[in-house]
């Protein structure tokens, strides 16, 4: 084996491999199965909307690994980690406006409809190459980057942290808010970007693109874990944790801090630029409703909930909140919110480190209990 | 005529000068006081008649009287109540129900009621109406209130005709309220702008250079731009008035924007001055603080509601007052609870706190959507504060924002000086500065901790109550303002009181002034930006705190 190959298999257990892989077959195997070979009537058929609103959970899980590698590594709490989301999910939105061409409403053969609408004659100059696909994924990656590192750049270097940094990133989300409200803004305002038809020549209302969407957004959230894993355990990942529980300490010891934070809140916007690119072939529309702060805090509790500083947590805790999420707003619209009060609270009193702490809890204390009892039968 | 204006009781002087200026319109100056009743009497019954002509005739006619009766007599006419009794009088007859309530047009006397057959309707047309509305226009000139001689002043000199030059003359000679003696030197200098001699003319032109009107400043340009005036010395005097108008309308539009930027920044500053003591005293982030803010102007709208329903409508302006204590008793109690109840547990994790707050947030917006549904509730201003000043031409501000710069500033004072010369102030400021040894002095922590938290909630809770009164009231007040109040205290250095005013009113004035330049929302985006970069340079606001009570 080679050393990267090596490095690769030892970014997690054996066991840990082994449920990786298991949740890999169940979701990139037997979902798409069950979705696609299995007739409509039978009860393990899934439907193809399920498959879609799963897809949009791992979105969301993407969206959380990017959180949980600032917050649980670097102890950075972004609350607007929507706006890179919502930035890819621009990029994406217009690589799909342009590839409606004539199709629109006004017919128009240049013009997203909207812009027909507004009365304008040409493409804005940052529309142009938009109409690429592979062009529109790098700026959904490259975009919600730059943004990242101008604004770490700036905050790391003056050493803002904590809830100053929280502060001003909400701030920044609420400004992108209200910026892309502003029709001028040429982002199709208060609507955003919808009515999409196509991508890359196939047709988003066929369950068979909704299915393929979905497995790229599986197979993109597996890699990103493994890059994310990558990071943590990497001697960079070391410095993180260090900065997160002694940040002066480092700083002393002669890490450049900035530097290392500067690196790991550029690449979780990019994974969060990546998210939003993926969620919005599958949703259809993005709007500046993504940027609002609330949404952006949301993604906290989902990390919070998972277990922060645990990669796999953050991921199950995004689709377990968010399935959450479905089922209660099915049920009793009003009793969402409740309960997603209630999360934020009861979570951060009583479960400081989550749905995998208390397994792992758990786990350790049947441990201690069996080395016991076993050490008792020794004595004996 | 003459000899019927003669009969006018105050006849005289006035009469007498305005019979000089007369134009056949304008055949004699409406009487101060009140014509006699057989006066009134004769020039009523003109009206009974079947020509329009005549009626017009007898509608001047009775302009010349003046008088509050004759005021009434013509507004009833115009809206059709104007009859003739069967026996000949002209009475004021509204229906109820089947009869009609009648009174005697000349003297306003109450008369037996009667029936339809009795009375004959006299018609009007709508050249009729536009004639009565001019009759009673110059009419109100001459009334007794100056608030309506106010009134009429404005109305008449917006669009002065020519023929109206005398009219006004004459008002402004017997006048005797400066404000609308100002308002009818303007009109007359309008019209004397295109009068033939020039030395009237240039005075015209003189008067107006002191008055900051756009519209008189357009006026001024039409006529330069027209080449209507042939003498050089007074086309130079119009220039001068432009440019002194566009002076005036220069500085009172930063005066304008000054003062709705005080406004706007009282406004944040009552919002962000209850999270300037929680964060800033305590280091607690309260993402809730938006919600105790909802709570106070949710209280207010219930007291306003009780006051509605139990105390008689005349004591129902004072419900403002009993507002306040319950929003900060309210928003107080929550505070206490929040703090004891999540809080305290949290202390020395703030983004745990933060997080935690959210929900609370969350949680309080759900359960008042739930309570009092999800639209916007209507708080009314109670009658003293409603209504607008005017600050020197034409810059008016609505008495509510008014009060809110007030009321700011004395919940500012009054904060400041409970926090300064308070026993409970002391050891607020003890613990802040350093916890252990407070403690050690024998403070009880835990007690200032939920106490202060409770003052910061009860204070945004009277805040509530405050943007009550220029705000919508929904669930959502609170979220319109989390944002924009931490930035405030961010911005004016947290834990710094001092700071946190500087602030919010640099950054209220700030924002208007970017206004007028970039648009509402990109002022705002713009003012965000500027924070966010200043934030960068000095990481601890504008007042930083120094020494070891800055440390973390």
């Amino acid at each position: 084996m080679g050393p990267l190959s090596s490095r690769l298999f030892a970014l997690e257990s054996r066991r840990g491999w082994t449920v990786f892989m298991g949740l890999a077959a169940m979701l990139m195997l037997v979902v798409p199965v069950l979705n696609l070979a299995v007739p409509p009537d039978s009860w393990l058929h899934v439907p193809t909307f399920w498959v879609t609103t799963l897809g949009k959970f791992l979105c969301f899980a993407m969206l959380a690994l990017a959180l949980d590698l600032i917050w649980g590594y670097a102890g950075i709490l972004s609350l607007g980690h929507g706006a890179f989301f919502g930035l890819g999910g621009y990029a994406m939105g217009m690589y799909l406006m342009r590839q409606i061409g004539e199709r629109g409403v006004y017919g128009h053969p240049e013009l997203p409809d909207f812009m027909v609408f507004l009365d304008w004659k040409e493409l804005p100059w940052y529309w142009f190459g938009f109409d690429h696909f592979a062009f529109a994924v790098l700026m959904a990656m490259l975009v919600p980057g730059a943004l990242a590192f101008v604004f770490g750049w700036l905050a790391f270097r003056s050493r803002i942290t904590g809830v100053y940094f929280s502060i001003i990133s909400q701030a920044m989300v609420f400004a992108m808010m209200l910026a892309f409200f502003r029709n001028e803004m040429g982002f199709g305002g208060n609507n955003g970007l919808t009515d999409f038809k196509d991508l890359l020549g196939f047709d988003l209302s066929a369950s068979t693109t909704k299915v393929g969407l979905y497995l790229a957004s599986a197979l993109m959230l597996g890699l990103m874990y493994l890059l994310c894993r990558y990071v943590v355990t990497s001697k960079l990942g070391r410095v993180l944790i260090a900065v997160r529980d002694a940040e002066s300490r480092v700083r002393f010891l002669g890490y450049s801090v900035t530097r290392a934070k500067l690196f790991v809140f550029t690449l979780s916007a990019m994974l969060a630029g990546i998210a939003g690119a993926l969620y919005v072939p599958q949703v259809g529309i993005i709007n500046p409703g993504e940027f609002t702060p609330a949404k952006s805090i949301e993604i906290a509790i989902w990390v919070a909930v998972g277990g922060r500083g645990t990669l796999f947590g953050a991921a199950a805790g995004a689709v377990a909140v968010n399935g959450a999420k479905s089922l209660l707003t099915g049920i009793a619209p009003e009793i969402w919110l409740f309960f997603l009060g209630a999360l934020f609270i009861l979570v951060t009193l009583l479960m400081p480190r989550g749905l995998v702490g208390v397994v792992r809890q758990w786990r350790e204390r049947r441990a201690i209990a069996k080395t016991s009892r076993s050490d008792s039968h020794v004595s004996a | 005529m003459v000899h019927l204006i003669r009969k006018g009781r105050s006849g005289g002087k006035i009469l007498g000068t305005a019979a000089l200026g007369a134009a056949l319109l304008f055949a004699a100056a409406p009487a101060a006081a009140e014509p006699s009743e057989a006066d009134l009497h004769a020039a009523l019954q003109a009206l009974d008649t079947k020509k329009f002509k005549q009626k017009a005739q007898a509608i001047e006619h009775l302009g010349t009287l003046g008088g509050p009766r004759v005021l009434e007599v013509l507004e009833a006419l115009s809206k059709g109540r104007l009859h003739v009794r069967k026996d000949g009088r002209i009475v004021i007859a509204e229906r109820s129900g089947k009869q009609y309530t009648v009174q005697d047009a000349a003297s306003g006397r109450p008369e037996p009621e009667a029936g339809k057959k009795e009375l004959k309707k006299i018609k009007v047309n709508n050249r009729l109406r536009r004639l009565i509305r001019g009759v009673t226009g110059r009419l109100a000139l001459f009334s007794d209130d100056p608030g309506r001689r106010l009134e009429a002043a404005d109305n008449l000199s917006k669009n002065p005709s020519p023929e109206a030059l005398p009219l006004f003359r004459q008002a402004r000679d017997r006048e005797t309220d400066d404000a609308v003696r100002a308002k009818l030197e303007v009109g007359i200098a309008v019209l004397e702008l295109e009068a033939d001699d020039p030395a009237l003319r240039l005075a015209a032109a003189t008067t107006l250079a002191g008055i900051s009107n756009p519209d008189i400043r357009s006026l001024l340009k039409r006529r330069l731009a027209a080449d209507a005036e042939p003498n050089p010395e007074i086309r130079e005097a119009l220039h001068r008035a432009v440019e002194s108008i566009d002076r005036k309308l220069w500085l009172f539009g930063i005066a304008e924007n000054l003062l709705f930027g005080i406004s706007l920044g009282s406004v944040l500053l009552l919002a962000a001055i209850g999270l300037a003591i929680t964060f800033g005293v305590m280091g607690v982030i309260n993402m809730a603080h938006g919600e105790m803010i909802m709570l106070g102007a949710y209280s207010t709208f219930m007291v306003q509601e009780i006051f509605r329903s139990v105390v008689p409508p005349e004591l129902f302006g004072f419900y403002l007052l009993a507002a306040l204590p319950v929003a900060f008793l309210m928003s107080a109690a929550m505070g206490v609870l929040i703090e004891r109840g999540v809080i305290r547990f949290l202390y020395g994790r703030p983004l745990e706190t933060l997080l935690a707050t959210w929900g609370i947030s969350l949680i309080l917006q759900q359960l008042v959507r739930s309570l009092f549904g999800a639209n916007n509730r209507e708080v009314a201003n109670p009658e003293w504060i409603s209504g607008a000043v005017e600050i020197a031409g034409g810059v008016t501000v609505t008495l509510n924002r008014l009060c809110i710069i007030l009321f700011c500033l004395a919940v500012v004072a009054a904060l400041a000086a409970f926090i300064r010369y308070s026993r409970f102030g002391l050891n607020m400021r003890a613990v802040t500065q350093n916890r252990s040894m407070a403690s050690s002095m024998g403070i009880r922590t835990g007690q200032v901790d939920a106490l202060t938290f409770a003052l910061g909630s009860g204070i945004a809770g009277v805040a509530g109550m405050a943007l009550s009164q220029i705000s919508n009231v929904s669930p959502n007040l609170g979220q319109n303002f989390i944002v924009d109040s931490f930035m405030v205290v961010v911005f004016g250095g947290v834990g710094s009181l001092w700071g946190t005013i500087v602030g919010a009113f640099s950054l209220g004035i700030v924002n208007k002034f970017l206004e007028p330049v970039s648009g509402a929302i990109l002022g705002k985006i713009v003012v965000l930006v500027f924070i966010i970069l200043f934030i960068q340079m000095r990481p601890r606001g504008l007042f930083a705190l120094k020494g070891r009570a800055a440390g973390d």
